[in-house]
């Protein structure tokens, strides 16, 4: 019987990566993230977790703890966030290459300078090329799920992926929900202990890691291209069994509204549920507008963007990040060229929004669509990007508590 | 022990592509001579990792894992623990495999140091073999925190002003030794039974074990490569390369060089220090090495002592 409890998204995580019997866990503490590790490192005292924890000195040290670990046929687990993730950077580049099953739980939080704590995306969208795996959750419940859908996937045999399963710091990480925990039988039958793709063996020796000369490096790197690009189809497998055993409703984006909408809003994270209250808002008044909610970012699902967006005039992409100096964040530039080669392509618009914590509210959104119903109306875009929540010329801004 | 009683078995094989000469090359035979067992290696980048295993071909017939320059020490902290809690957990067969890291001293003195310190910390199962060849030689002769004052390299150039490296090296072996590690030694490819008794204590004690050992290098020390073991005696006889092991905080000196040679006969063959002899011999520089070079030395006796 799956069991109610009120747990934040950070312990949901942490839940369900107990549930998921991990063998090796690297531990670094960065805020918002610290919470996941925490309370693994309590499972752990309280034995109630058959892995072994490495207190890494460093983020960085702590992925090329899981590299290791992984060789050897450990399923690995690390959480990180923000300036974590950009020290690790060079080696989210090895786990990938090495084709290693690694998940790695992210609390999405804004990168120095000014030092900011709080949440955006300019983190994971800052490694958006390392190759990993990247889905995005709106809520504690998805976060718990995810993670075990996380090892399933990137332990298929065809994929051999690391995953970062990512969730907004403090607005899921630290806020506290209802959710529903799966039962431990049914989380062992979803997902098999973890067999080693090449072990390492001193009678069967391999060398990991080697020189790639030009005459080879391309031949391996497009290896790696296609196995990410193949790994869609064995997410939507992996959501689709998960969908039917635990009952329920995961797609690589979901749709709202959107039979009949001119106007979409395409988020990723959090924002979905402000966004659907701004659309059913916005529909009690006659505007024609939907939401897209965007849950797999890589591999960027191409086809399914183009065949959810063919039918509107005009797109907002609220992203969560800012790409500097070019034509607003990584997802609507990214969502542009998707739908680049559409026949009848509407217009995009970024909206690069939440910037460092920044609240994005209902008000933001009404704005927003204003913008876009303009946009689908005229026919034409009159700019690239508009940035979401903050004081300034050019950007939009709703004053809240005295901001 | 002799030479001729050593396993002759190796598991770095010929065909590598290191200089001729190369003191690393040499140095790594002597320790996987010391192996009773093969082991599994995880290689730092530098010229080793590079110069032996250009795809599609290894020069190892071991397990051997690269993955970046300055997290060796972390890298081999994985593999320990995956593999332990594998057998733990009885996924596969129980093994007393000897983990060794290996890594240059740019990978262990400078970019490496936090990684090193970590597993040190930590108390990881591994040896960690650290070969100085005292720059950064796989980028081509840049100094690094273990280029001894005055050394030449192409980032401490000598110049009509400044005489090569401005500052003395790190003692890495203090460094080390203050994690309070089970063991660390220093060694030196000219004793092999020196070194091969080293490795086999390093590699028989429960927790990490550090090894530092001077790898000649040809290429970047300016020297002639037949003269590769001649160059590290005369290191270990001028006492400029003390050999000795720190055993559960016990110092001993497992060399004693009773009769010093003076460590012009150490500089003297080396290009890199060629700037203290022509065109114009620097008798104050020359002498401030000698001195520190004495001073190590009765820091070092005063270790042993005292404990």
């Amino acid at each position: 019987m799956a069991k109610l409890v009120a747990l934040t998204g950070n312990e949901a995580l942490a839940h369900a990566v107990k549930q998921c019997r991990p063998d090796v866990i690297a531990m670094y503490p960065i805020t918002p993230q610290t919470q996941i590790v925490e309370e693994l490192a309590q499972f752990y005292a309280d034995g109630e977790i058959d892995a072994e924890l490495i207190a890494a000195e460093s983020e960085h040290s702590a992925m090329a703890a899981c590299i290791g670990a992984s060789l050897t046929g450990a399923r690995v687990f690390t959480a990180s966030a923000s300036q974590g993730i950009a020290l690790m950077f060079e080696m989210l580049f090895v786990a990938s290459s090495f084709r290693l099953p690694i998940v790695m739980g992210v609390s999405n939080r804004a990168l120095n300078s000014p030092l900011n704590i709080w949440n955006d995306m300019s983190d994971t969208m800052g490694v958006r090329d390392s190759g990993w795996i990247q889905i995005y959750n709106q809520n504690a419940q998805e976060s718990y799920h995810t993670i075990v859908q996380a090892f399933r996937i990137a332990e298929d045999k065809d994929a051999l992926l690391p995953v970062m399963s990512c969730h907004d710091g403090f607005v899921i990480s630290h806020a506290t929900e209802g959710l529903e925990l799966l039962d431990q039988e049914d989380i062992d039958d979803f997902l098999p202990p973890r067999e080693a793709h090449i072990p390492i063996d001193v009678n069967n020796p391999v060398t990991v890691g080697c020189v790639g000369v030009p005459e080879y490096y391309p031949e391996i790197k497009v290896q790696q291209e296609v196995a990410t690009q193949n790994s869609l189809k064995i997410i939507k497998k992996i959501f689709s069994d998960f969908n039917k055993r635990f009952d329920t409703n995961y797609e690589i984006i979901s749709s709202y509204k959107m039979e009949d909408a001119e106007v979409a809003l395409l988020t990723i994270g959090s924002l979905a549920g402000t966004a659907q209250d701004a659309v059913n808002k916005l529909r009690k008044e006659g505007k024609k507008i939907g939401l897209l909610k965007l849950r797999v970012f890589r591999p960027f699902p191409i086809k399914e963007l183009q065949e959810s967006l063919k039918n509107v005039k005009a797109i907002g992409v609220i992203d969560r990040n800012i790409s500097f100096g070019s034509m607003g964040g990584a997802l609507s530039m990214e969502v542009r060229s998707a739908l680049y080669e559409l026949k009848n392509r509407p217009h995009i618009m970024g909206f690069p929004t939440g910037l460092g914590g920044r609240d994005t509210r209902i008000e933001h959104f009404e704005k927003v669509s204003e913008i876009l119903l303009k946009v689908a109306q005229k026919d034409k875009v009159e700019e690239n990007y508009k940035v979401v929540g903050c004081r300034g010329p050019g950007c939009i801004n709703v004053t809240y508590d005295g901001v | 022990m002799s030479l001729k009683s050593l396993p002759t078995k190796q598991y770095l094989t010929p065909g590598h592509r290191m200089c001729s000469g190369c003191g690393a090359a040499t140095t790594l035979r002597q320790v996987f001579t010391a192996l009773e067992k093969p082991p599994i290696i995880v290689n730092a980048t530098n010229c080793v990792e590079v110069a032996t295993t250009p795809y599609p071909y290894t020069a190892w017939s071991v397990p051997w894992i690269h993955t970046a320059f300055e997290c060796t020490a972390a890298t081999a902290s994985g593999v320990e623990t995956g593999l332990k809690v594998l057998q733990r957990k009885g996924r596969i067969p129980k093994t007393d495999t000897p983990l060794i890291a290996i890594a240059g001293d740019g990978g262990t003195y400078d970019i490496g140091l936090q990684a090193l310190s970590g597993a040190l910390e930590r108390g990881h199962n591994f040896t960690y073999i650290c070969y100085t060849n005292e720059a950064y030689m796989n980028t081509g002769i840049q100094q690094s925190g273990a280029t001894p004052k005055f050394g030449w390299t192409t980032t401490s150039p000598t110049g009509k002003v400044v005489p090569g490296k401005v500052r003395f090296q790190k003692d890495i072996m203090k460094i080390v030794v203050a994690h309070d590690i089970p063991y660390a030694a220093t060694a030196n490819p000219a004793y092999p039974l020196d070194l091969v008794k080293k490795v086999r204590k390093a590699v028989a004690v429960e927790g990490p074990s550090f090894i530092v050992i001077l790898a000649t290098c040809p290429r970047g020390w300016r020297t002639e490569s037949e003269l590769t073991i001649e160059i590290a005696r005369e290191a270990v006889l001028t006492r400029y390369w003390p050999l000795y092991e720190v055993e559960n905080g016990k110092y001993k000196i497992t060399k004693d060089i009773v009769k010093k040679r003076p460590v012009e006969e150490y500089l003297k063959y080396q290009g890199k220090f060629r700037h203290l002899f022509k065109p114009k011999r620097q008798d104050a520089l020359i002498q401030e090495l000698q001195d520190y070079v004495d001073k190590k030395w009765e820091e070092l006796v005063k270790l042993e002592n005292l404990t």
